[in-house]
């Protein structure tokens, strides 16, 4: 079997460290960052994220076809969340002409 | 000799062994759990384009959420991902009481979150807060939704119910899996071997994890709460 057998203690610290993560960025929420608390509480639950995937979920020991196959699922995510933010985020650049107002998008508070 | 009898049922015809029986289930849960990454990936996108465009009110409604329940959900919930890592390896060690014990553990824990999740919702019911069947914000919701818009207020507790729902109906879902393991398990179908649907579920039980993990910070933690 390619199964690997990964030992208790890589589990347990793995745990330990997304408690860890949990109480840094609930702590983080009650420091004002600005723009960054956004920042900062994404890129946690991303560091979160990667230590469930290739720990719990074993994509350290999983082979090429599961790799691509997530990083495909990655891809189409960004390209869902990023093509349709960079619509939306740009529409205000140039002024609609007055005639399409009534059907204009709202624009950004 | 009933692990071997086991392993003989386990491997379906148009397998070679069951190491390729095994790959081929892995491979399939992980194209699914790609697919619900795009299912939850809608309703994040949605998310995005919203909580930029109304997010006064996103962060008013945010902060009327209990930061301590959603904190202590996570907890919960990365505890039960790990009693559910602790599942497989005890079904690849062939320890069939550990592999029992912990598959109860994890549904034990699944179990508490998802009871926590009822109170919140009570809780909003309580508070009048509930788009469309209960929305009649007053006291201190009303205070903290009034200056980003009462109607952009409910929008975002709309998000809030789509996302923590449709991760809840997962979580029902993921239980259902594991009596169903717990079953087998006690059964002994599982052996060193054979064990691809304890390694399946708990890829699943592990995805629906992490949606939780970019749920509480989206959710909960808008605009900080200083």
């Amino acid at each position: 079997m390619s199964q690997q057998i990964v030992p208790l203690k890589t589990y347990v610290l793995v745990f330990v460290s997304l408690i860890g993560l949990t109480l840094l960025t609930t702590a983080v929420a009650f420091v004002d960052l600005g723009a960054f608390n956004t920042v900062a509480a994404l890129v946690i639950a991303f560091c979160k994220m990667l230590l469930v995937i290739f720990f719990f979920m074993h994509l350290r020991h999983s082979g090429g076809l599961v790799r691509v196959v997530l990083l495909a699922g990655f891809f189409w995510l960004a390209l869902l969340i990023g093509l349709t933010m960079s619509d939306y985020r740009t529409r205000m650049w140039t002024p609609a002409p007055d005639a399409w107002s009534s059907t204009a998008p709202p624009t950004h508070p | 000799m009933a692990d071997m009898h086991a392993e003989h049922t386990a491997l379906a015809h148009q397998f070679e062994d069951l190491a390729q029986q095994h790959d081929a289930d892995t491979l399939g849960i992980w194209l699914f759990l790609v697919t619900e990454i795009m299912f939850f990936g809608g309703l994040f996108a949605a998310y995005a384009i919203f909580r930029w465009l109304y997010y006064a009110a996103f962060e008013g409604g945010s902060h009327i959420l209990d930061i301590r329940l959603g904190a202590i959900n996570t907890v919960v919930l990365l505890a039960s991902s790990l009693t559910m890592a602790l599942s497989v390896r005890s079904a690849q060690i062939g320890n069939r009481r550990a592999l029992v014990l912990f598959l109860i553990l994890t549904m034990i824990l699944g179990g508490v979150f998802l009871g926590l999740k009822a109170y919140e919702y009570n809780q909003k019911f309580v508070e009048h807060i509930v788009p469309s069947l209960d929305w009649a914000p007053d006291g201190e919701a009303l205070a903290r939704l009034t200056p980003g818009g009462l109607d952009h207020a409910q929008l975002y507790f709309f998000f809030y119910f789509a996302m923590t729902g449709l991760h809840a109906l997962h979580m029902i879902i993921g239980l259902g899996l594991l009596l169903w393991l717990v079953l087998r398990a006690r059964k002994g179908s599982f052996t060193p071997s054979y064990f691809a649907p304890v390694e399946v579920v708990g890829l699943y039980w592990h995805f629906v994890d992490i949606v939780w993990i970019f749920l509480f910070p989206l959710l909960y933690l808008i605009g900080g709460r200083y």
